[in-house]
């Protein structure tokens, strides 16, 4: 955590080098771009619990659904409007993180693992019971003009590509900025602390437990804060966003990335989104009876990062070339 | 039908999943108790085995009843095979690290739905039931079929047991389990035991849903379900514990049964998951285990 400038001066880079991009990108890029955005914004929440505190979760997908259902549902049946859809959103994320963090904190390792796992499961089945007013499998569309606000003396349009793009990397550059305060705060380092020894720490006086759930209730918040981004963005909310693979998948951005690094999202995320999409094509091309679908790049994936780069994108090029990196 | 033979009808459906679940959870079990790593794959192994099974069938055509010994014995050979490269292959380098094991397995997970998806398609596909005996009784008639399966599986699970408790396999077994750096430390090759175990592991899945195919159709995205009741079993029963083992899954199989007959299954498996998540937050060990040491 040397070099303050220089980290400070790069992440304010990468800020205006994706607000610029809105501008240069052709469409298709722009809007695999905004979704990719949304995306890291969820990888960054899950970061925070996984990469800086050693909280292994395969559970986060019910944090991101419920920002989505949080804002959908009640932009849908109680009419309320985008902002404060949003709010309600990430509100759903954090009452749900609190519950699931005091339960799920009782346990360590792999059993936090599975627990998390298991609460995200009957939150993926509710999503399917409860069909009456989430409509399970199908899902919702929100609306387009229930999506348009104003705020600020602005007036916002979702549906627009470009508007749609800025709001992602407004909601992204924020959680960054966010994400480098708390990792260079004396709260970041405890947080560290818990991951490298948590006996340690508690054995200095800290109240580990207290953190840790303030740990998941931010992680929550993020992660709900970009699902409810997602719902009002792209106007689609259903039980798929859920599902174990939503848990699976911000794992696999931030291995990637690089765990316990600021960017290691971004990067795990754009990089995968494009690969995914790519190598897909590419492959159903080359082989075009083989069916080849996420399933398959996805699961090379995971076993070539955790075999062969286990720290990650940055987490390697923090460990042979720039220290400095956060 | 009134309420008795119908709950009776739904108890014998119940045995028939626990009598499965029993088998598969088993080999999560043995896998978690022995080598310390939670295979998250194992689903899939149980996925591969119906697919296997089917194509067995589907190759040798005629008799039901031959195809079904066939893949009785291809199955699981073909399961285990595969559950030797990835042993080898991934969890070996990865030095059975208990976070890195379940990173490693959830891409294996998704290989292997993918390989399924390759060579056998989207399709569900049924096979033939070996015999098609039925159980005339008084209210309803029984397919004699699934009744075969609930004896099939206590046969296999009997034979589980006499292996681990009264062979020197099973004993070897026992004392990695218990203490691994004594085991090696008394000339025990606990590297070999691991693979062993992790190859049996997935064999029992696959004998499992040989089992299962002639009912229920085999499909690329089916091995879900089973991993999470074989979670949900091994939690319940307590790690690496064969008794507990077999009694959950009895609770597991029969409640889902009912409750899945007279309310929703979603909310059947709502309300195991929730359960078993409550025991593993206060009841870590299970509800049947001992403290672990």
């Amino acid at each position: 955590m040397k070099r303050p400038l220089l980290v400070i001066l790069l992440h304010l880079a990468v800020i205006a080098l994706l607000l610029a991009a809105n501008y240069v990108l052709p469409a298709y890029h722009r809007d695999v771009l905004s979704r990719a955005l949304v995306l890291a914004v969820f990888a960054m929440g899950y970061n925070l619990l996984m990469g800086y505190t050693g909280l292994l979760s395969l559970g986060h997908a019910m944090y991101f659904a419920a920002g989505l259902y949080g804002a959908g549902m009640t932009m849908l049946h109680l009419g309320w409007s985008t902002p404060a859809a949003f709010g309600a959103g990430v509100a759903t994320g954090v009452v749900l993180a609190l519950v699931t963090g005091v339960l799920a904190l009782r346990t360590t390792g792999v059993a936090f693992m599975i627990v998390t796992m298991m609460f995200a499961q009957v939150f993926y089945l509710a999503t399917l019971y409860f069909s009456e007013w989430t409509r399970g499998d199908e899902g919702i569309v929100l609306p387009q003009p229930a999506r348009i606000f104003d705020m600020g003396g602005f007036h916002f349009d979702p549906t627009n590509a470009l508007t749609r793009y800025a709001i992602a990397a407004g909601l992204f550059s924020l959680v960054l900025l966010l994400t480098l305060a708390l990792a260079r705060s004396g709260f970041g380092r405890v947080m560290v602390a818990i991951r490298e020894n948590e006996e340690r720490t508690r054995m200095l006086g800290y109240n580990v437990f207290a953190r840790k759930l303030i740990v998941v209730m931010i992680s929550g918040a993020v992660s709900a804060a970009a699902g409810a981004a997602y719902a009002l963005l792209f106007g689609y909310v259903g039980s798929t966003f859920a599902s174990v693979q939503y848990s699976i998948l911000p794992l696999l951005w931030v291995l990637i990335g690089g765990a316990a690094t600021t960017l290691g999202p971004l990067i795990g995320t754009v990089a995968m989104t494009y690969l995914v999409d790519y190598s897909s094509s590419a492959l159903a091309r080359a082989l075009p009876d083989w069916n080849i679908s996420y399933l398959g790049v996805v699961g090379i994936a995971l076993i070539v990062v955790v075999l062969f780069f286990p720290k990650g994108i940055l987490g390697t090029i923090r460990e042979r070339w720039a220290k400095w990196l956060p | 039908m009134s309420f008795g033979p119908h709950l009776l009808l739904a108890m014998l459906e119940g045995l028939v999943s626990a009598a499965v679940l029993a088998l598969t959870a088993l080999g999560l079990s043995l896998v978690f108790g022995v080598m310390r790593v939670v295979n998250v794959a194992h689903g899939e192994f149980f996925m591969i085995g119906a697919v296997v099974a089917w194509a067995v069938a589907n190759a040798l055509g005629g008799d039901p009843l031959i195809g079904f010994i066939a893949a009785l014995v291809v199955a699981p050979l073909a399961v285990g095979a595969i559950a030797l490269l990835a042993e080898r292959l991934v969890l070996r380098r990865l030095d059975y690290n208990p976070e890195a094991t379940i990173v490693a397995t959830i891409g294996l997970l998704y290989l292997l739905q993918q390989a399924a998806l390759t060579f056998y398609g989207p399709e569900a596909r049924a096979v033939a039931a070996p015999f098609s005996y039925r159980l005339q009784l008084p209210w309803f008639g029984y397919s004699g079929y699934k009744l075969f399966v609930i004896g099939a599986s206590a046969t296999l699970l009997v034979a589980t047991w006499l292996v681990l408790t009264r062979t020197r396999i099973g004993l070897v077994m026992r004392a990695t389990q218990y203490d691994r750096e004594t085991a090696q430390a008394f000339a025990i090759p606990v590297d070999r035991v691991y693979a062993g175990v992790f190859v049996l592991g997935a064999m029992l899945a696959a004998m499992a849903a040989v089992l299962i195919v002639p009912i229920q159709q085999a499909h690329y995205l089916m091995g879900l379900d089973p991993l999470l009741l074989s979670f949900i079993v091994v939690i319940i029963g307590g790690l690496g514990s064969l008794r507990g083992t077999v009694v959950a899954a009895l609770i597991i199989g029969l409640s889902d049964g009912v409750i899945s007959m007279f309310f929703s299954p979603t909310l059947a498996k709502m309300i195991a998951t929730a359960a078993v998540a409550m025991v593993l937050v206060f009841r870590p060990q299970g509800l049947f285990g001992s403290t672990p040491r």
